[in-house]
């Protein structure tokens, strides 16, 4: 592999702008899912109950509700799960402290394993969720501040740009194929998050790293010409970790438990997605803005500085 | 001329490491404490409400509550008690691996206000009037009761006399135990035994001066008798807790997902593994062995940390593996790079791993950097992934750059890779003619 995508002739800048209207319309299509389906919000993030029951036989949505209406409850939606030997039933209501226990009594007894029990009232979630959003606010303005000490600032402004992408992309596929929020969801954009920022720092470096081996970078042109020649040197690296990662979400989808299910899927899509803002988005947005600011400066006097 | 020396050195690190790793891991992964999602066991988060009107919630007032929360669990025998106030007014509580969940909520929540009424609902004398953790289980009969010690016997005389003095059933003196606005005496005395909100209701027909004082029943289970011990011993609650938020994860679904998790991790990180030796054949091998430390030295540090392990600190491990093979495929990547420009293998060592650590140390400390504002602004399970994220991040770092260049030098430096590019995954037609 490595020979060919060395001598890749691939011109990631010429057409960016196609890049630039792909994600464009990928995050209106996701915001238009997202006002449309709307997010499959899990027990963590609205209120009322949820029961997980477990059984050592196959289980009917039937057999589950009969269940609960003889010990004098009326859950709200009963499905299955896990092959038939799981159950979740969810309730509107927030569940006592007394139904709980009843509850688990009941079912333990019946099925010897002991369900999992969950209550909520939506402030709760909301406010994790704003809490993360705030900080990672907070960690963007922090990231900022640092790439523009050790690179410079537009392209930290690009690496957030690239960040928001692939956290909102993420966002839109679990809204499109309604897999459940949950709050090991914020841990998956997190995770996306910074991977993200690490992708796109090491394409960064590379390109600051040519910037300094050019002798004159005075036009848009000179610019693209670096972007280029850095991503194609990046390239197999770009690909080889992404690889890498891939295999562990992919290994952590397939084999790994129901619970841990919508983590992996949302890392193995947030994965991509993340390299494929750092490849053609990322790198891109600051050789557009950097061939600006490079005009602009042209007809002061002030020295180009790279 | 080959140095001998240095494989000989290369080979002694790795079996050393293998040796340390074989020994003890077994030990370190047993003592990892599972966060309850990978355990079973329950978390709640009480919204703090002051017990009396006027009362204002001051943050002595929530760690004076946290304390006594701490004395209740210690009663349970759960051995790794999580508790923590969050914002102003909210505490969350995560007990993993707690065998009687129904019986945790119970003593948690319940304020342990102990209070002694007339018939009439007056309060007559309260948890304040006993003293502190005098209460001790007393056998009557066989049968086990709750013996608490008065601080003024004197006022309890003076009650007694009253009490004894009304006709039947007046005489009674009720026992409460969090006795709510709207209880009535009288209303729960006309409902069966085991639904009445009080705890016993002994007539009183002589003056009682002693300075204890036995509460007897409903007749307890030992067991029972035991739990009413020890909240009043552990005293009551100064706030009143309400339950907001709640999930419990039964033993053996937590168990489930752990080991389908661990699997799932063995697979993955296998694949990583075969994909290092086979695209990097001899880095490939030395990323094998720092992977392995890394994981290894993870499961260390974070016992050391005392820390909990739990589904999104799995992922923020996952994140640490992709960035510690990212370190090491950005290296390898750049040696590479440098023995196609015609470098010798030795100079292309130094060079690429020169111009691959600033890359490296970049994306780390930027990575860094989001990771310590979600510790310092992050709740609860976005904490715990912020604080796996930074000790896999500095693990990581120590390995796969540190640990890698030390193993890698060794053979570097002992000549025998001289020449030989196809060890690196180089191709001799790919190099480029000086």
């Amino acid at each position: 592999m490595s020979s060919k995508v060395r001598d890749t002739k691939f011109d990631f800048v010429k057409h960016r702008n196609k890049f630039f209207a792909i994600s464009l319309a990928l995050i209106v299509l996701g915001g238009l899912a997202i006002a449309i389906f709307g997010l499959n919000l899990g027990i963590d993030f609205s209120s009322g109950s949820r029961v997980d029951l477990q059984s050592e036989s196959k289980l009917t949505t039937e057999e589950v509700s009969k269940e609960f209406e003889e010990l004098g409850f009326d859950p709200e939606s009963v499905t299955l799960a896990g092959g038939g030997e799981m159950a979740v039933a969810a309730f509107k209501d927030e569940l006592g402290k007394d139904e709980i226990a009843e509850i688990k009594n009941h079912f333990t007894e019946l099925y010897s394993v002991e369900p999992s029990i969950s209550t909520v009232s939506p402030d709760v979630a909301v406010d994790l969720a704003k809490n993360a959003f705030i900080a990672l606010a907070i960690a963007s303005v922090g990231i900022i501040i640092y790439v523009a000490l050790r690179f410079e600032w537009l392209q930290g402004v690009a690496a957030i740009v690239a960040l928001f992408h692939d956290a909102f992309f993420i966002i839109a596929v679990f809204s499109i194929l309604q897999i459940e929020v949950n709050i090991t969801f914020i841990a998956a954009v997190l995770t996306i998050v910074g991977y993200s920022i690490n992708d796109t720092i090491v394409t960064f470096d590379r390109i600051r790293e040519n910037m300094k081996f050019e002798k004159k970078v005075k036009t848009f042109e000179d610019v693209a010409r670096v972007v280029n020649k850095s991503l194609v040197q990046t390239l197999a690296r770009s690909i080889n970790t992404v690889l890498t990662v891939v295999f562990a979400a992919a290994a952590l989808t397939i084999f790994g438990g129901e619970a841990i299910r919508p983590f992996a899927i949302a890392l193995l899509i947030g994965l991509v997605a993340g390299t494929y803002s750092s490849l053609f988005i990322a790198s891109q947005l600051w050789a557009v803005w950097k061939g600006k600011q490079l005009k602009k400066k042209k007809f002061t006097p002030a020295e180009t500085e790279v | 001329m080959v140095k001998k020396g240095r494989i000989v050195a290369f080979f002694l690190i790795v079996l050393l490491l293998g040796g340390l790793i074989g020994t003890t891991v077994m030990g370190v992964t047993k003592d990892i404490k599972l966060g309850l999602d990978l355990q079973g066991g329950f978390e709640v988060l009480y919204e703090v409400e002051p017990a009396q009107e006027g009362q204002e919630l001051s943050q002595d007032l929530l760690n004076s509550t946290v304390s006594a929360l701490y004395k209740r669990i210690n009663v349970l025998g759960v051995s790794e008690p999580r508790i923590t106030i969050e914002g102003e007014d909210r505490i969350r509580v995560q007990l993993a691996g707690v065998k009687d969940q129904n019986q945790a909520r119970e003593l948690l929540s319940t304020q342990a206000e102990l209070t002694f009424r007339t018939t009439d609902d007056k309060e007559k004398m309260s948890g304040a009037d006993l003293k502190e953790g005098a209460a001790k289980v007393v056998f009557d009969n066989n049968q086990p009761v709750v013996q608490v010690t008065l601080k003024d016997p004197e006022k309890f005389a003076n009650i007694t006399r009253d009490l004894s003095q009304l006709p039947q059933p007046d005489n009674r003196l009720v026992i409460w135990l969090d006795y709510e606005e709207g209880d009535s005496y009288k209303e729960e005395v006309t409902k069966p035994a085991d639904e009445q909100k009080f705890i016993s209701d002994p007539a009183v027909n002589q003056v009682l001066s002693q300075n204890t004082v036995v509460i007897s029943g409903p007749p307890f289970q030992l067991e029972e008798a035991e739990n009413l011990k020890e909240l009043l011993n552990a005293g009551s609650l100064p706030v009143q807790l309400e339950e907001i938020y709640s999930t419990s994860v039964g033993a053996q679904f937590g168990e489930q997902s752990l080991d389908k998790t661990v699997i799932a991790g063995f697979i993955g990180v296998g694949l990583i593994f075969l994909f290092m030796l086979f695209y990097y054949r001899l880095p490939g091998v030395i990323a094998v062995i720092t992977l392995t430390t890394y994981i290894y030295l993870i499961l260390v540090v974070f016992n050391w940390m005392n820390a909990v392990l739990t589904l999104p600190g799995i992922a923020a491990l996952i994140l640490g593996v992709g960035m510690a093979v990212d370190a090491n495929i950005i290296t390898y990547e750049r040696i590479k790079e440098e023995i196609r420009s015609g470098k010798s293998v030795m100079s292309a060592f130094k060079a690429g791993g020169r111009r691959s650590f600033t890359t490296i140390f970049d994306a780390n400390i930027t990575t860094l950097i989001a990771a310590s504002v979600l510790f310092a602004y992050g709740t609860s399970s976005v904490k715990g992934f912020a604080v796996m994220l930074i000790t896999s991040i500095v693990v990581s770092f120590l390995t796969a750059v540190w640990g890698s260049r030390i193993l890698l030098g060794l053979w570097v430096k002992s000549r025998a890779l001289n020449k030989k590019p196809g060890l690196f995954g180089v191709k001799e037609s790919e190099i480029d003619e000086l």
